[in-house]
């Protein structure tokens, strides 16, 4: 029952061959079952899960169901949601009950999913191994020993190990895509403005963006229906229609043409990797698509560009962490020097601080220019350089990550390495383009996630290309035997 | 040594908009803390802010009103410091592209002469909470209601040379934000904030002398006081060989001083940079000229067309166009009444005496201006006198009703019939024998003088109600006999 995807799911809740709280019981019971070893969520809402399952049944019973109704799928910790927890897997929010609900999540709820927990992550989503959480890490349930991914690692795992039908993420610099690419799952980062961040824990405002984590191409669609759209409170978010993302998925590839950039395939990448990427690119070609050799010259810059941008951003956004109104307080603070120090010293941790520290550094006066307004120039150059690409070919295609999943503690104190592990999913966000990670193989055992690049609001164009590699493929239907590494 | 005075001003007007700056929650002065307030304004994760377009259109009103370029693609920052009534750790204002750039003013001081002021910019920004240190125990409670109210940061150039030519520059913003109806102008409350920079410097020298800034100065008095207060200081320093320490300096009016509040090391590095969370905002020319074709008429203008249309005096057309409800009472009662001179008189006399001695604004007046207009009418056209009509507006103070009801009920319609006022004159000399003797002894000049006496027993013995006008010839040719 755990294995199917949301359209068959639909399909028995309304032939009421299960009902949902039968479903939602058996993924808390799975929850129950796994959680303990992979730490994937840090708040199970059973209760009001049945409950909210209990309401969807009769709202099928109905004939009021809203699209997504009886759906149980999972949140990552940095959405806030009303009256429960939300932690952003921090210290410094270990206390936080949100007060009001985030758009994400609201528009799910008004289609009718059930909200079964919150998921772990990297505190603040400031990381891509999901080592970097106050509520311990979390594992990757192909090999216990490996990490999923991050930030969004617990969301990846949930979808993965099977606790969840889907799970919502976010993606900065590559939080949904790389974890979706270490936990082989099917993961969408939506163009910056897709989706509203209205109720979303800011880390870098200007690169942040939520999507969908789920089994496939055609799961993330469902999810993008209900999620996607301008939201009034939101400025950022676009006024630009949405579609049915269900609509094209079944468009035939005829005439693709699909960009390989030289830069994605160079040194640094994993030879296993590399196979299963060249191994997909070849079913793309006997779907009939067309394959160009391109460039995007100035990726490595992504790098350092990112890592000025989203920490000055944080460094701004994370100020409100203050232990004045919510949050942290440390004990008995004897001035609001102290209060302040020792609330933020104690509530974040030292990955937090470093960042916190190089935003503010680059944003201090005297660095500025030399910092904050190179990075922004680097930042319009890779946004040429895809623009002019994605003129010359419909989609881009490479590796999600230069390697597959990598041991836990392996890279935690190389801050480079781990940083490095992003060099193919930054220059995205960077952009503001939409990508996905769609399974494609496996390399020593373990997932390697493909990356498909669009045009702005080309979602739809991205789901029906990873559809008809899904429709042929069988790699996103492999689901990790839990004994293997325990 | 011969200083002269560099004064720049900046002044804070708290826009009149309903809601915040970008939240929806309203702004209202007085209310119980924290309940004006939403997920914005009290800085919880994850919420967003959303620019209010009606603080936009009140910025670009001003922008033409001080003759300003309207910076057509204007960015928030933010501005990064820790402070427990700054709920978000950093207040959004606006920093390398304001919504107005150059502008200037002209300012005309008490004896007549004008000079240029330039504005450098106004951007938008918003308010932060208050800090409360008193009923908490040794603790401090936030109140987060002013979190996030719009205002509107005008920078004037260091163009000002004294006190007095800051207080009318202050005044002329006053007239202007309250005339464009852009903000209240109570500067008790907050509406309007004024920190002072000033320099001295040798006459004749280019360069600027070190600045200090005195913060927070919110009234028109307190400006010019602050101004003598810190020129004082600063010349003594300088007299002395000392140097000037550029600081933020607070006044104090009860002692009448000013204290150094924190120095220029102490400053905080901002850290200022472009808002990811708000769009630039972008303007087509349709969207300003739109605005600029419905300014309404401004003091400067207004005063001017006073002079030209009504023939008042400079004097009488500067205090009557000062502010917009003064200018719009006047006109009504002009309307009404048919004669500037009078209306003019009976708006800055009895009228303000009688809103001064109440307390009272004129927008709220017990005594509409078409109706002040109506009594004025029953002056001119002789149905009874100046000192009559004071009574009577009195009345109408008190609600007694309009001037002709009042008029009618208390029977104060002014004789005019030659023969009854003539008989009344005729007994009046008659029991006056003496001052009729001493009148018909003097001189011209002197009789004129004297006629004070006979006339004050005419009216009281009409009770007022005698027209003056046809009093005066008939008593003189009596009197002269």
């Amino acid at each position: 029952m755990l294995e199917q995807n949301i359209s068959s799911l639909i399909k028995k809740l309304r032939k009421k061959e299960i009902t949902s709280v039968e479903l939602t019981q058996s993924y808390l019971t799975k929850i129950q079952e796994l959680n303990p070893s992979l730490n994937s969520f840090i708040t199970v809402c059973s209760e009001s899960a049945l409950a909210a399952a209990k309401q969807a049944d009769a709202a099928i019973d109905a004939g009021t169901a809203g699209p997504l109704a009886g759906i149980p799928i999972a949140h990552k910790d940095l959405f806030c949601t009303q009256g429960t927890l939300t932690t952003c897997a921090s210290k410094m929010l270990s206390n936080f009950i949100a007060p009001y609900e985030s758009t994400v999540t609201a528009r799910l709820e008004q289609a009718g999913a059930i909200m079964l927990g919150k998921t772990n992550m990297d505190e603040f989503a400031m990381g891509s191994s999901n080592e970097n959480s106050h509520y311990g890490l979390v594992k990757n349930p192909w090999n216990l020993n490996q990490v999923p991914g991050g930030s969004s690692g617990g969301s990846a795992v949930a979808v993965a190990a099977g606790m969840a039908v889907a799970t919502t993420g976010t993606d900065t610099g590559g939080s949904i895509r790389q974890p979706a690419s270490f936990c082989g799952i099917t993961g969408l980062k939506p163009t910056y403005g897709r989706v509203s961040r209205f109720g979303m824990i800011a880390y870098a405002s200007s690169l942040d963006q939520a999507g969908p984590m789920a089994r496939s191409a055609e799961d993330c669609a469902h999810l993008m229906n209900a999620i996607a759209g301008f939201d009034p409170q939101d400025s950022t978010s676009a006024e630009v229609d949405t579609e049915d993302y269900l609509a094209d998925l079944n468009k035939p590839l005829d005439g693709l043409t699909i960009g390989l950039p030289k830069e994605y395939f160079g040194e640094g990448l994993d030879s296993g990797v590399a196979d299963a990427i060249m191994q997909a690119v070849k079913e793309f070609e006997s779907l009939g698509a067309t394959i160009k050799d391109i460039s995007l010259p100035n990726l490595k810059l992504s790098i350092p560009a990112y890592y000025v941008i989203a920490p000055s951003e944080a460094s701004s956004n994370l100020s409100r962490f203050d232990g004045v109104r919510y949050g942290h307080r440390c004990e008995d603070p004897k001035d609001l020097l102290d209060m302040y120090t020792r609330s933020r010293a104690e509530g974040f941790s030292k990955e937090v601080q470093k960042r916190i520290m190089v935003g503010t550094y680059a944003l201090s006066e005297g660095y500025y220019d030399a910092y904050y307004l190179k990075a922004q120039r680097i930042r319009r150059l890779i946004k040429q350089d895809f623009v002019k690409a994605l003129n010359e070919v419909d989609v881009i295609m490479g590796p999600v990550a230069p390697t597959t999943a990598f041991s836990i503690g392996s890279k935690t104190d190389d801050p480079v390495a781990m940083y490095l592990e992003d060099i193919y999913t930054l220059s995205v966000n960077l952009a503001g383009i939409p990508a996905m990670s769609v399974p494609a193989g496996f390399s020593n055992g373990m997932p390697v996630g493909l990356q498909i690049m669009g045009n702005y609001f080309a979602e739809s164009k991205l789901l029906n290309i990873a559809h008809q590699f899904q429709q042929n493929t069988d790699w996103h239907l492999q689901t990790p035997s839990m004994e293997k590494g325990a | 040594m011969n200083w002269e005075i560099v004064i720049g001003l900046e002044i804070h007007a708290q826009l009149s908009t309903q809601s915040k700056l970008f939240s929806g929650a309203p702004v209202l002065f007085g209310a119980e803390a924290n309940t004006q307030t939403t997920l914005v304004d009290l800085g919880m994760p994850g919420a967003l802010p959303v620019f209010n377009k009606e603080a936009l259109r009140m910025a670009v009103m001003f922008g033409h009103a001080v003759n300003a370029e309207i910076g057509m693609t204007s960015v928030f920052a933010r501005k990064n410091y820790f402070y427990p009534d700054l709920p978000k750790g950093y207040q959004t204002s606006q920093m390398d592209d304001p919504i107005v750039g150059i502008g200037h003013l002209d300012v005309t001081l008490d004896d007549g002469t004008t000079s240029r002021i330039g504005i450098t910019r106004a951007h938008l920004e918003e308010d932060a909470g208050k800090s409360l240190h008193e009923d908490f125990h040794g603790m401090t409670g936030i109140d987060l209601n002013r979190s996030s109210t719009p205002l509107l940061e005008i920078v004037s150039e260091p163009d000002i040379r004294s006190a007095k030519e800051a207080v009318a520059y202050v005044k002329m913003i006053h007239s202007i934000v309250t005339y464009l109806g852009i903000c209240d102008g109570n500067m008790a409350e907050g509406s309007m904030r004024c920190d002072v920079n000033i320099s001295l410097r040798p006459k004749g020298q280019k360069e600027y002398g070190t600045r200090t800034e005195i913060k927070n100065v919110n009234s028109f008095r307190f400006i010019e006081k602050a101004i003598y207060t810190e020129v004082e200081r600063q010349a003594d320093i300088l007299e002395d060989g000392g140097r000037i320490t550029q600081e933020t300096r607070l006044y104090d009016p009860e002692k009448d001083e000013t204290r150094s509040m924190r120095s220029k090391e102490d400053a905080n590095d901002y850290r200022y940079f472009p808002c990811p969370d708000l769009l630039p905002v972008v303007l087509t020319q349709e969207y300003v000229d739109q605005i600029k074709a419905t300014l309404p008429e401004l003091p400067t203008s207004k005063a001017a067309r006073f002079m030209s249309e009504y023939k008042l005096s400079k004097y009488d057309a500067g205090v009557l166009s000062s502010t917009r409800p003064m200018a719009d009472y006047f006109e009504v009662v002009n309307k009404a009444a048919g004669d500037t001179k009078l209306s003019a008189n009976w708006v800055m006399g009895e009228l303000s005496k009688l809103l001064n001695q109440n307390q009272a604004d004129i927008k709220d007046s017990p005594v509409d201006a078409h109706n002040l207009g109506l009594l004025l009418a029953r002056i001119k056209d002789n149905t009874i006198n100046g000192k009559t009509a004071k009574d009577i507006l009195l009345n109408m103070w008190n609600g007694e009703g309009s001037a002709d009801e009042i008029i009618d009920k208390k029977g104060l319609k002014q004789v005019t019939d030659t023969g009854a006022i003539e008989t009344m004159i005729k007994e009046i000399i008659d029991a006056n024998p003496t001052q009729v003797d001493q009148f018909r002894a003097s001189e011209a000049d002197k009789q004129k003088k004297m006629m004070g006496f006979f006339m004050g027993k005419i009216m009281k013995a009409s009770q007022g109600k005698a027209n003056p006008g046809v009093v005066t010839p008939i008593l003189m040719t009596l009197l002269k006999g």
